[in-house]
């Protein structure tokens, strides 16, 4: 038993020491414990340094609040967590924690020269200090600020946990599982609807687990809690989730739940996910989150030792340490004296009760004097002693409102606080309206548009008694409107805890309130005078004030800051604290880790691998994969000792030489057919479909209704009522919902349907002058001679045996043909293909390979020589426009003024004068290398290869009025020097007359 | 994450079913040649934006994948009401109670 637990208090279990290491050092705690409070046990209450200051910081509180003791949790590689809240981490056996922001030692720490600084670092310091002179932000400032910001180490390395998530449907669901929430789970979970209830912490029973004395219904309240429970666990339609916390509250009752799964257990078990995300609909959804105590904003009111009252009290109560042999308490709540009571009946007595409030409720000060406590009413704290632990507290008692006098008590813990305020957190999310209560001088629930019931605490109620019933009420009432006969049930409570405080300000002192360090924020060093000194900028809107002085914008969300700060801003601005308003909170309530959000979506399940019925064979074969939209295609085939360089050299040589086969499952296919399908066609593309004949194809190209393109793709019909549209791989399912809108929403009238087929159909395409040799002895029902079956030309037949779509186009410029076929005969027909064209030296060849070939041909890929910006007059596809058509999608953008202006971007091909330099796809172009920068840009290379059957590189770019620049040499800088191309109106490259594709 | 009501499925499904497809009641002028260049910018380019209550248009992708038209308030993100398409723009009086 370690020298600050309290033999038989609290809920840990004295016969389970549990062991673990604070910055290397060994501790034992016991189950039960959090790690603040094993380290409380262990007399620990240094756990870390401030982040601005570096000032030594303890434990605050004892809840998901707590802004101080921030520490890195490791479990082996991949699992390390920076500013873990000691406060909620719950203690494990192996446990490795560090403290943060501190170096060389926590006890000993450099940066904490910024304390002496301070003037340095006041309010809005960034917007000051680094303004110039200039040249000092690069090299000066920017990795300094670099070098301090942020709180914990980031992780180095990938996470090693996995994390799942879950959607659920719910009648009720309850956030908070203190009193009012479990009341409101017994009277709607007696009713019979399905209900959830979740907390945060590890045990439900919120502050009736630091309130044992209270009596509920007869029975001690841990005993009351019990019964609750089991009656809970045994109604079947009530879920009960601890270690679960609400961490945002979307439209229509939408809510968004972090389960921590394994963070508590010593070793986690095998492929159990570290946490889970849910997403639950509720049709009614109870806040029973309860208050947070806030802290009393005094000169040194940061020292470790200083902490919220509740803390303590919860501390004692819960995990049976104590925080102190002679705390010193300060107060504007009743809350706190119930503390001192606790503490002095457990053999600590307080070295006082030190109360802002000229008079409280005389049983408070009977009682206290009872237990032979001091009772300092209407005084004030003025300041604290002691460096690495609180020594004494200073204290002035107050005239009028005027601090008089100042003594000294000796104490070794200041347990302050400074009343409680709603947590509105979740409820403002709903973007909901606040009500500030002049009464309570707080801000409650207001309106809001969800079904949602607010109950105890959360809404500004005090005692064990008005919040059980107000639950049991909440409770009641959202099982009714959840269609169920229900009654809130009565609950009789004695030795209850009522009280009432009031809500402060920065506290009266005697002292320079410009050199005190009244700490409000405490996780972003924010103090009093910092707000003060925003206000007296100009700072109006509490927005404004939170910005320049990072009030409330750290991990804890403002949970302790946000009133103080508002109460401050409020009296410097002197007005009313509604007038001033509040912050927005946003989701989420606590930090989350980003593996919840992520959850499946990592590593091999980050997305969909789509692939085609031919991928095993060409993984077999050794291919090099590329990632196409949400495809995988083969890129290269390399041989062995062969770079990709040489592989596709290979490839590409091979084919123009004799035969190449190539997978373009990956092309999108969408059938259009119906009585009006070539209608539909003339209206979609800019293309004339009416005259084209069955059995024929022709390139189509799409345009946006802005006259921009946005895909292409041969389209063959196969009856006067039927097309079979091809797309690019990317564009299929963007080109389908076009179709569709206009289909549904403008052409209703018309009698087509749309289809996709994209994984219907497995392409094989075979290119190169042996093509068709190939392909004769297995089709069957075609003539495949070039009278017969020309360039563009699409028929229906059997190849190899499987019915297949057998289209004649090429787009390498040599003989081809696109073979289509079921999918599930691909695989099948591709290694026949293969085995037959063994004689032909058929070479198999990926998508790097056909990007060269088209490039040599100037066909364009749209999305690679395209990019949102480009007419089809830009691209050099005019004679793909039906110049009779009368309308077509985005025919009337291409006759607006600045598409037909001087000036545009035009597609051309640009040789290197070094024929052996590749240019860079992306690289910018310039006419005058010599001009200073920023230079005039003409545009920019678009597709770039090096060309085996040219023996030289080729590259297209968009240049500005670039068809008229043919011969022009422009320039491309690059780091390393500048590039010079010489300009060529025409992309085609090689065989321009076309003689190879008609073989 | 919103639930949207489908007027085709008539069911309210989950807003990861939907994809939001824009202003509604915009229709694609019968003869976009005899349009003016400012006409025609008008019809590409220009939309209300209000704050307030928006007519626009979803398509139930994930679902029965048909268009249809919604009026939703942009502060409050709540739908008033969702029809199918090609039905009137329905009048927004009725719809608010006479507030707007």
């Amino acid at each position: 038993m370690t020298s600050h637990r309290i033999p038989g208090r609290g809920r840990v279990d004295a016969g389970r020491p549990v062991r673990f290491t604070f910055d290397g050092k060994a501790y034992q705690g016991l189950a039960g414990d959090t790690l603040a409070s094993a380290l409380l046990a262990n007399g620990v209450h240094l756990m870390g340094r401030s982040f601005k200051y570096h000032r030594p910081r303890g434990v605050v509180s004892a809840g998901s609040d707590e802004p101080n003791a921030l520490v890195g949790t490791r479990r082996g590689p991949g699992r390390f967590e920076p500013n873990t809240r000691a406060t909620v981490q719950e203690l494990r056996d192996g446990l490795d924690a560090t403290s943060q922001n501190r170096w060389p030692s926590l006890a000993f720490d450099i940066g904490a020269i910024n304390d002496r600084l301070g003037s340095l670092f006041s309010a809005g310091f960034y917007y000051k200090t680094f303004m110039w002179p200039r040249a000092f932000w690069d090299r000066v400032y920017e990795p300094v600020i670099r070098n301090a910001a942020g709180l914990g180490v980031s992780p180095s390395e990938p996470d090693a946990d996995r994390y799942a998530a879950r959607f659920a449907h719910t009648d009720i669901l309850i956030v908070g599982a203190g009193p009012a929430g479990l009341a409101a789970a017994l009277a709607a979970g007696r009713s019979g609807a399905s209900v959830m209830l979740v907390d945060e912490n590890a045990e439900p029973g919120g502050s009736l687990l630091s309130e044992p004395a209270v009596v509920i219904d007869g029975k001690p309240a841990w005993d009351w809690l019990a019964a609750t429970l089991a009656e809970l666990g045994r109604l079947p339609n009530v879920t009960l989730m601890p270690r679960t916390t609400a961490i945002g509250y979307y439209h229509q009752n939408l809510l968004g739940l972090c389960q921590k799964v394994t963070d508590h257990l010593a070793t986690a078990p095998e492929g159990a996910p570290r946490e889970r995300l849910w997403k639950v609909r509720a049709g009614q959804v109870v806040l029973a989150q309860g208050a947070l105590e806030k802290p009393l904003v005094f000169d040194g009111n940061d020292r470790p030792g200083v902490m919220l009252a509740g803390a303590a009290q919860t501390y004692l109560n819960r995990h049976g340490v104590k925080v102190g042999d002679r705390p010193a308490v300060v107060t504007a709540h009743d809350s706190a004296w119930h503390t001192a009571f606790d503490l002095a009946e457990a053999g600590i007595k307080p070295a006082a009760i030190v109360d802002l409030r000229p008079a409280v409720d005389a049983a408070l000060v009977d009682r206290a004097r009872s237990l032979g406590i001091e009772v300092l009413l209407g005084h004030t704290a003025t300041g604290t002693q002691g460096r690495l632990r609180v020594k004494a507290l200073r204290v002035n008692p107050l005239h009028d409102g005027r601090p008089g006098a100042a003594r000294s008590i000796a104490c070794d813990a200041v347990l302050m606080c400074g009343g409680w305020t709603p947590s509105l957190h979740l409820f403002s999310h709903t973007q909901g309206r606040l009500a500030w209560d002049e009464a309570l001088q707080a801000y409650l629930p207001g309106q809001t548009n969800e079904v949602v019931h607010i109950a105890g605490a959360g809404r500004g109620l005090w005692g064990i008694a008005a919040v059980l019933a107000d639950g049991a009420a909440a409770g009641a009432r959202a099982a009714r409107d959840a269609g169920r006969m229900a009654d809130a049930q009565a609950h009789t409570v004695t030795a209850d805890r009522t009280g009432t405080g009031v809500t402060l300000k920065e506290l009266p002192t005697d002292r320079n309130p410009a050199t005190a360090k009244a700490f409000i924020d405490f996780q972003n060093d924010v103090t009093a005078k910092d707000i003060r000194l925003a206000v007296r900028e100009g700072m109006r809107s509490i927005e404004h004030v939170k910005r320049y002085t990072t009030n409330g914008m750290a991990t804890d969300q403002g949970k302790m800051s946000n009133i103080n700060g508002l109460m401050i801003a409020a009296d410097a601005l002197a007005k009313a604290p509604p007038q001033v308003g509040l912050t927005t909170f946003r989701p989420p309530y606590t930090p989350t880790t980003f593996g919840t959000f992520a959850g499946y979506h990592q590593g091999e399940t980050f997305d969909v691998t789509r692939k085609t019925p031919i991928d095993p064979w060409a993984e077999a074969a050794g291919a090099v994969f590329e990632p196409v939209a949400l495809w995988r295609r083969a890129w290269y085939f390399p041989q062995a000792g062969e770079d990709m360089h040489a592989a596709v050299a290979r490839e590409c040589r091979a084919t123009r030489a004799s035969l190449g086969i190539f997978d373009a499952s990956t092309l999108g296919k969408i059938e259009v057919a119906g009585p009006d399908a070539v209608t539909f066609m003339e209206r979609m593309y800019t293309n004339p479909w009416a005259k084209l004949g069955v059995g024929r194809c022709r390139y189509g190209l799409l345009l946006g209704e802005d006259g921009f393109i946005r895909d292409d793709g041969v389209i063959g019909r196969l009856a006067q009522d039927r097309f079979h549209v091809t797309t690019t791989t990317g564009g299929a399912a963007r080109v389908l919902n076009m179709m569709e809108d206009y289909l549904q929403t403008e052409w209703p009238e018309l009698k087509v349907w749309l289809t996709s087929t994209t994984e219907q159909w497995a392409t094989i395409a075979l290119n190169g002058p042996n093509a068709r040799k190939l392909l004769e002895p297995v089709v069957e029902g075609l003539d495949l001679a070039d009278a017969a079956f020309p360039h563009m030309a699409v028929a229906e037949c059997t190849v190899a045996g499987f019915p297949a779509r057998l289209f004649r186009v090429s787009f390498t410029g040599e003989l081809g043909f696109e073979v289509n076929v079921p999918a599930r005969h691909g695989r099948a027909l591709w290694e026949t293909l293969w085995q037959a064209g063994q004689q032909y030296g058929i070479c198999t060849y990926g998508t790097e390979t056909m990007h060269v070939l088209r490039a040599e041909k100037g066909y364009i890929i749209v999305g690679q020589d395209t990019d949102g910006t480009l007419t089809p007059d830009d691209a050099g596809l005019s004679w793909a426009i039906g110049k009779a058509k009368p309308d077509f999608v985005g025919k009337r953008s291409l006759a607006r003024p600045d598409m037909v202006a001087k000036g545009r971007k035009q597609l051309v091909g640009l040789l290197t004068e070094d024929p052996k330099t590749v240019l860079q796809e992306g690289a910018q172009i310039v006419a005058d290398p010599g001009q200073p920068k920023p230079m005039t840009m003409l545009g920019h290379v678009t597709s770039s290869y090096w060309s085996e059957a040219l023996g030289r590189s080729i590259a297209m770019a968009v240049v500005v009025d670039g068809r008229d620049r043919e011969g022009e040499t422009l320039h491309i800088p690059m780091p390393d020097g500048t590039l010079k191309a010489r300009v060529v109106a025409s992309t085609v490259f090689y065989d321009p007359e076309g003689t190879r594709l008609r073989a | 994450m919103l639930l949207i009501h489908c007027p085709y499925c008539d069911q309210d499904r989950p807003e990861l079913e939907f994809a939001y497809a824009g202003e509604a009641h915009i229709a694609r002028p019968a003869d976009p040649s005899a349009l003016t260049d400012e006409e025609w910018r008008d019809f590409l380019f220009i939309r209300s934006n209000p704050r307030g209550h928006h007519f626009e248009r979803w398509r139930h992708i994930n679902g029965c994948a048909r268009f249809f038209n919604a009026v939703r308030e942009t502060v409050s993100d709540r739908f008033l009401l969702t029809y199918k398409a090609g039905e009137p723009r329905p009048d927004l009086a009725r719809l608010t109670g006479g507030t707007e």
